[in-house]
């Protein structure tokens, strides 16, 4: 393994690229809809970085409530085995 | 053409020549079934064929019209890319069932009366075991019992539901039922425990894990399908679907998030795409109904096409367990690019598959007011990009280097995995032969600049949500461990209930089980008139010394206790019971 070829993921630095890199994305995502205002079934749709900000409260809520699951939940891998 | 038999006969007949055949004419032969069964299907007009008229009741065996013609049609394409992909497997029982499964599966989907459809629906439970059993574990054997029996129980309502509508209604015919009577509650139930409705939903995430890394494949593709088929035949625009629908797209994904084992993550992500079926099916409009079929033709491809990378990389490492995989994209790059497709198809990115299909059901929902409906769809939209878009190829090919070295998958399963990615792209870029498949007509233009804009922004939002909460440590850790689900109720609650001593005695007979195992064990057994002895009453503190050598074991790397042929062996010294002399259980 120390002989292996480095793959370019195995920087750290370029992890961080990729991170700053959605960031940018997702900032002129939003920005877009100041250009071109959306037209959907429902008001709520068209203000700015709703669809934006609903998938990042989503995702951080689903987790959180994931992990509170979690604590009443999770049993040892062999549960039903023993 | 006059024909009188349904395209799956060919499947099920085929596969019993399966084992005839050797090496690469199996091959040939396997991949020859399904192509001709399609080839027959194509060349039937639509119409009604193979009628019987069978004590006094008129069967139609075969029925081809837009709904049956576009379900057989994608179960056809699913079984050709599931025989492609288990074409290296040497085990036949395998081959065979799936076949048999798959012609079922089509023979129920083409059922006209409610007859053929229960011998076909059956017959999918009976011959799909057989994919879980082939794994050979003792895992897989108590999981394929509890999925026979809870596969049996549906075919059971299925059978109470038509015996009391023939008696009610005198017709056997299978069309538009609506949730009138018991009779149509109890096929309602029958469909909904195939379609793994909320609560009836864990021999899903039990059993499909459990099978062989082929099985799954096939497994993901029939069952539920053919349930969203018979609900969308039977129970159209049926409101009770519309909230059934919106809870199986929500609640699995709280599951998908904390689970270990790769494939079961999938099996959740499956029940919540199946919930967006389900929603379709409820709100029942013309637009709503396409999307109900578009999507299960889409998912039927991309959900083959996650398994298949994920049961690559268990074939390959012997673990599908996201603790233990990661920089896997080193060893498997091809496996990686096919599993990235199937996970942008199923998170609906612009470009591929799930996107043209899933929006559908988002639309006509919205279109119907169904306000807190829609809000649920999106929360899913967002949660199943999160864990089955991210978290499968995230854990299993890139997130921290396991150390695993492996070779790529074998040529026929990147095969298969090319054709569904290439299915999935090509469904994304150019959806219009699609949607001239499906049942209505489509006013429908996906590609708009409001839908992509939207679309990206919800799912690269979600994409930054789980950036953040790993570069936060905040994403909670893959584990080895299970979570408790409704399983628990059927597996765990009887012997809680039922035990005669309640826990304490449960424990003292677990206690006693031990002492006699091990006085079963070689070192024991030399002393087995002493043991018998103390059989009912105190039994031996300390476990006795075992004998034997380790040897190494070549698959899988563990060693394992070979017997010591110079010790006497458990049965040669077991000392005969006497009849009527069992112990007596402690309390």
């Amino acid at each position: 393994m120390e002989n292996e070829k480095k793959y370019w993921l195995d920087e750290p630095r370029n992890v961080d690229r990729i991170f700053w890199s959605l960031v940018g994305l997702c900032v002129l995502l939003a920005a877009f809809d100041l250009v071109y205002p959306q037209h959907g079934h429902f008001f709520w749709e068209n203000w700015v970085g709703f669809y934006g900000v609903y998938g990042f409260l989503s995702c951080i809520g689903l987790v959180l409530l994931a992990k509170l699951l979690r604590m009443v939940l999770k049993r040892d891998e062999n549960y039903y085995e023993r | 053409m006059s024909a009188e038999f349904s395209p799956g006969l060919i499947l099920i007949m085929g596969a019993a020549l399966v084992p005839l055949f050797r090496g690469p004419w199996r091959k040939a032969y396997m991949l020859l079934l399904p192509a001709l069964s399609l080839a027959y299907l194509v060349a039937l007009p639509h119409g009604e064929y193979g009628q019987a008229s069978v004590f006094d009741y008129l069967l139609t065996t075969v029925r081809v019209d837009e709904l049956s013609f576009v379900f057989g049609l994608v179960f056809h394409l699913a079984v050709f890319l599931s025989v492609l992909y288990a074409l290296h497997e040497p085990d036949a029982v395998q081959h065979v069932a799936g076949l048999v499964y798959a012609g079922s599966a089509i023979g129920a989907v083409f059922a006209g009366d409610l007859i053929t459809l229960f011998i076909f629906w059956e017959l999918t439970a009976v011959s799909s075991v057989f994919l879980i059993w082939a794994r050979r574990t003792e895992r897989a054997y108590r999981a394929g019992l509890r999925y026979l029996m809870i596969q049996v129980t549906s075919g059971l309502f299925l059978l109470a539901g038509i015996i009391l509508r023939v008696r009610e209604a005198g017709d056997v015919a299978f069309d538009f039922l609506g949730l009138n009577d018991l009779a149509t509650s109890l096929i309602f139930v029958a469909f909904g425990i195939k379609c793994a409705f909320p609560l009836l939903h864990n021999w899903l995430q039990d059993a499909y894990p459990e099978a062989t890394v082929t099985g799954t494949v096939f497994l993901s593709a029939f069952t539920t399908k053919l349930a969203v088929y018979a609900l969308a035949r039977g129970f159209p625009g049926t409101e009770m679907l519309v909230w059934i629908g919106a809870t199986m797209t929500a609640f699995p994904i709280f599951y998908a998030v904390i689970e270990n084992d790769l494939r079961r993550v999938l099996a959740y992500s499956l029940n919540n795409q199946l919930g967006f079926m389900v929603v379709g099916i409820g709100v029942g409009t013309e637009m709503a109904l396409n999307g109900t079929v578009a999507h299960a033709f889409t998912h039927i491809i991309y959900k083959a096409l996650l398994f298949m990378s994920m049961g690559a990389v268990l074939y390959r490492t012997g673990t599908i367990n996201g603790s233990e995989l990661g920089g896997l994209y080193k060893s498997m790059p091809y496996t990686t690019v096919f599993c990235i497709v199937g996970a942008a198809s199923i998170s609906a990115f612009p470009l591929f598959s799930g996107f043209i299909s899933k929006s559908l059901i988002m639309t006509a929902a919205a279109d119907e007011s169904y306000v807190l409906t829609w809000w649920v769809l999106l929360f899913a939209s967002a949660g199943v990009f999160h864990y089955s878009g991210i978290k499968i190829p995230f854990f299993a090919f890139f997130a921290h280097d396991s150390g695993i070295r492996c070779k790529e998958a074998p040529a026929n399963m990147l095969l298969a995995m090319g054709a569904a990615a290439f299915l999935c792209v090509a469904l994304g870029i150019y959806p219009e032969p699609l949607y001239r498949l499906l049942p209505f007509s489509v006013d429908y233009a996906p590609y708009t600049r409001t839908h992509v804009v939207t679309q990206l922004q919800l799912l690269l939002f979600s994409a930054l949500a789980f950036a953040v909460l790993k570069r936060t440590g905040i994403y909670p850790p893959e584990l080895r461990a299970m979570n408790l689900d409704s399983d628990w109720f059927y597996r765990r609650l009887p012997i809680i209930v039922w035990s005669p001593c309640g826990r304490r005695g449960r424990s003292r007979t677990a206690a006693t089980r031990r002492r006699l195992w091990s006085w079963q064990r070689p070192a024991a057994a030399s002393r087995p008139t002493r043991t018998v002895t103390r059989m009912g009453a105190r039994a031996s503190t300390s476990p006795a010394p075992t004998r034997g050598r380790r040897t190494p074991s070549s698959i899988s790397g563990r060693s394992v206790r070979a017997p010591d042929p110079a010790a006497p062996t458990a049965s040669s010294t077991r000392p005969p019971t006497p009849r009527g002399t069992r112990p007596r259980r402690p309390c």
